[in-house]
């Protein structure tokens, strides 16, 4: 891993909302084409950290260093443009848009311009329906998938973006178990050609999916490491799988 | 905007053009003049939608891009002798400049700000030419000179004061405003647009630039409100401040807001209607503004978005 320069790397990320530090000070380094799953409990910060990253919000302290380029002062869409993608932890659809449309937006940007475009557009929503098993619901407006669906939406939007790095925030939340099956298989087809970093609070996904895990609690980093060295760590027990299940 | 048939879409404007292209030969003519106003007024109400139904963003102060035009237009006419094209061009450009320069002041502020910048804009802009009245002739206004009001094209003389003229030329205008207007609406820019009124900050998380987008989407309102408003002092000759006060926001606002906010013939349906409720209830009553209220509130309730929205809800999903 020492040999490859990484793709992601925070150094003292900090972001305090008032009084409260919810991340704070955190060193963190991806990979190329690894999935990293981040875990912990409620209100560790998660989505706070991985929004830093995607540039939704903005950090009080550190720097954030994409492919080598420092991107902390970036803008949210110049960050996606460079190849970080986020998919929303609250499902966050075009409504009174048709499923289509809503690949579309993710896709025509790097589509090109013309007929060539107009064809590679459609080719591109295709695939990415397809990837995420939504083609026979192309025309339905997002509002009135299911939620499950709506879900998968959220991701074949992800994907279409053609993104280097994938967050994905808690993508399996109300998903059935033969939906989250299809799901585990969809990432993994994902990491052939992007680096993915997971939130996620199903343990069974986690394992099943994960090269590496990180574990936030209040802000910081509490343990990192190769999923069954991370399953015996007892701190993390305490802090986390311990905990009774909540997700 | 899906990938959709375009077939029935293209066919449903075609023969709203010509429809309109055949009332011209069997209205009378009273409604003729009307109708040709109305055109030109519903280029207006096209330019306002594009930003109100497209974006979302509901502007107060549209009628200084409206007057923007008026004035660009008809003050070189009336001062400078200019001709026709070039004053209409101006007009244009007025109207386009003031809304980037509007635009990048009142795109940081969003829902009732927005209306109340815009709305203070417009009034800036509205006492400005009460200022100027030594140019401008206030509130009183000024009438073009019939001879200034033609365009010589290779010999033949293309006259705006012949009524059949007015509503040609109302119509050419109207058309191609229309089809700008439809082209925008299936693009890729115009689903972006829909994209930042239902969900402004995934759409940026998509990529996009959402202020350049919006700002693009402002300039673009300014300067088609901006050609009706050249067009109207082109066409029947007056420029006045009445055109350009807090009324003028309003109009194209109820215009959308009847025919069908984000849909593409909405703004001309609601022009016509309320033109001819006016017109009929002032003909029985002098109160007919308590009739066009009553109007009004009946529309909402039972056609909450409008005549257009409300057909595709129900009925034509594919209307654009
Ligand atoms: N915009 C905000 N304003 C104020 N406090 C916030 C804001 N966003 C997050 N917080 C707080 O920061 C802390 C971390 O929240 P965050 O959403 O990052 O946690 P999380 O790990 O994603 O939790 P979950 O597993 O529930 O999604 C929480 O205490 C939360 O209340
Ligand atoms: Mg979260």
């Amino acid at each position: 891993m020492a040999a490859v320069s990484p793709i992601l790397v925070t150094k003292g990320l900090s972001r305090s909302f008032g009084g409260l530090k919810a991340v704070d000070d955190v060193d963190f380094e991806m990979a190329p084409g690894e999935i990293r799953a981040l875990i912990g409990p409620n209100g560790a910060g998660k989505t706070t950290f991985v929004s830093l990253v995607c540039g939704r919000v903005e950090p009080t302290g550190g720097t954030i260093i994409f492919d080598g380029e420092d991107v902390t002062r970036l803008a949210a869409h110049q960050r996606v443009r460079r190849g970080i993608a986020y998919t929303f932890q609250i499902t966050s659809v075009f409504g009174n848009l048709t499923a289509w449309d809503n690949v579309a937006l993710a896709v025509q940007r790097h589509a090109g311009k013309g007929p060539r475009g107009a064809r590679g557009l459609r080719e591109g929503v295709q695939e990415a329906l397809l990837r995420t098993g939504l083609a026979g619901r192309q025309g339905v407006l997002a509002a009135n998938l299911a939620y499950g669906h709506q879900r998968l939406l959220e991701v074949a939007m992800g994907l279409a973006l053609k993104p280097r790095l994938l967050i994905l925030d808690e993508p399996t939340q109300g998903l059935s178990d033969g939906e989250i099956d299809g799901f585990v298989g969809l990432v993994r087809d994902i990491a052939r050609d992007a680096t993915v970093l997971l939130i996620e609070h199903n343990m069974d996904v986690v394992m099943r999916l994960a090269d590496r895990i990180t574990v936030l609690n209040a802000g910081r980093i509490l343990a990192e490491g190769a999923p069954d060295a991370i399953r015996a760590d007892a701190e993390v027990q305490q802090a986390y799988l311990g905990a009774p299940a909540d997700g | 905007m899906t990938d959709r048939a375009f077939a029935p879409t293209l066919a449903l404007h075609l023969g709203v053009i010509a429809v309109l292209a055949v009332l011209q030969f069997v209205l009378p003519d009273y409604h003729h003049g009307l109708l040709a106003r109305i055109m030109v007024l519903a280029i207006f109400a096209m330019g306002y939608n594009l930003l109100f139904g497209y974006v979302g963003l509901l502007s107060l102060g549209h009628a200084m891009f409206f007057s923007a035009g008026l004035y660009g237009a008809g003050l070189p006419v009336f001062h400078l002798g200019w001709g026709v094209p070039a004053a209409f061009a101006a007009g244009i450009a007025a109207g386009g400049l003031l809304a980037l320069l509007v635009g990048v002041l009142v795109l940081r502020t969003t829902g009732v700000a927005f209306m109340i910048v815009t709305m203070m804009f417009a009034q800036a802009f509205y006492l400005a030419i009460l200022y100027f009245a030594p140019w401008t002739k206030g509130s009183e206004g000024f009438v073009l000179p019939q001879a200034a009001r033609a365009i010589d094209i290779a010999g033949a003389r293309w006259d705006l004061t012949s009524p059949s003229m007015r509503y040609w030329t109302a119509l050419l205008l109207f058309s191609a405003v229309l089809a700008l207007t439809l082209y925008v609406a299936r693009s890729p820019y115009g689903r972006v647009l829909v994209a930042i009124r239902e969900n402004e900050e995934r759409t940026r998380m998509l990529g996009y630039d959402t202020f350049a987008t919006k700002l693009l989407a402002v300039v673009l309102s300014g300067a088609i409100c901006a050609a009706s408003g050249a067009a109207y002092v082109l066409i029947f000759g007056y420029a006045g401040s009445t055109l350009a006060s807090i009324q003028y926001s309003i109009l194209p606002l109820l215009w959308v807001l009847l025919g069908g906010a984000a849909t593409t013939l909405g703004p001309l349906l609601g022009t016509v209607f309320m033109y001819y409720v006016i017109d009929v209830a002032s003909g029985y009553t002098t109160a007919w503004l308590l009739i066009v209220g009553i109007v009004l509130i009946l529309l909402v309730l039972f056609f909450p978005r409008g005549v257009l929205g409300t057909i595709r809800e129900r009925w034509v999903p594919w209307l654009p």
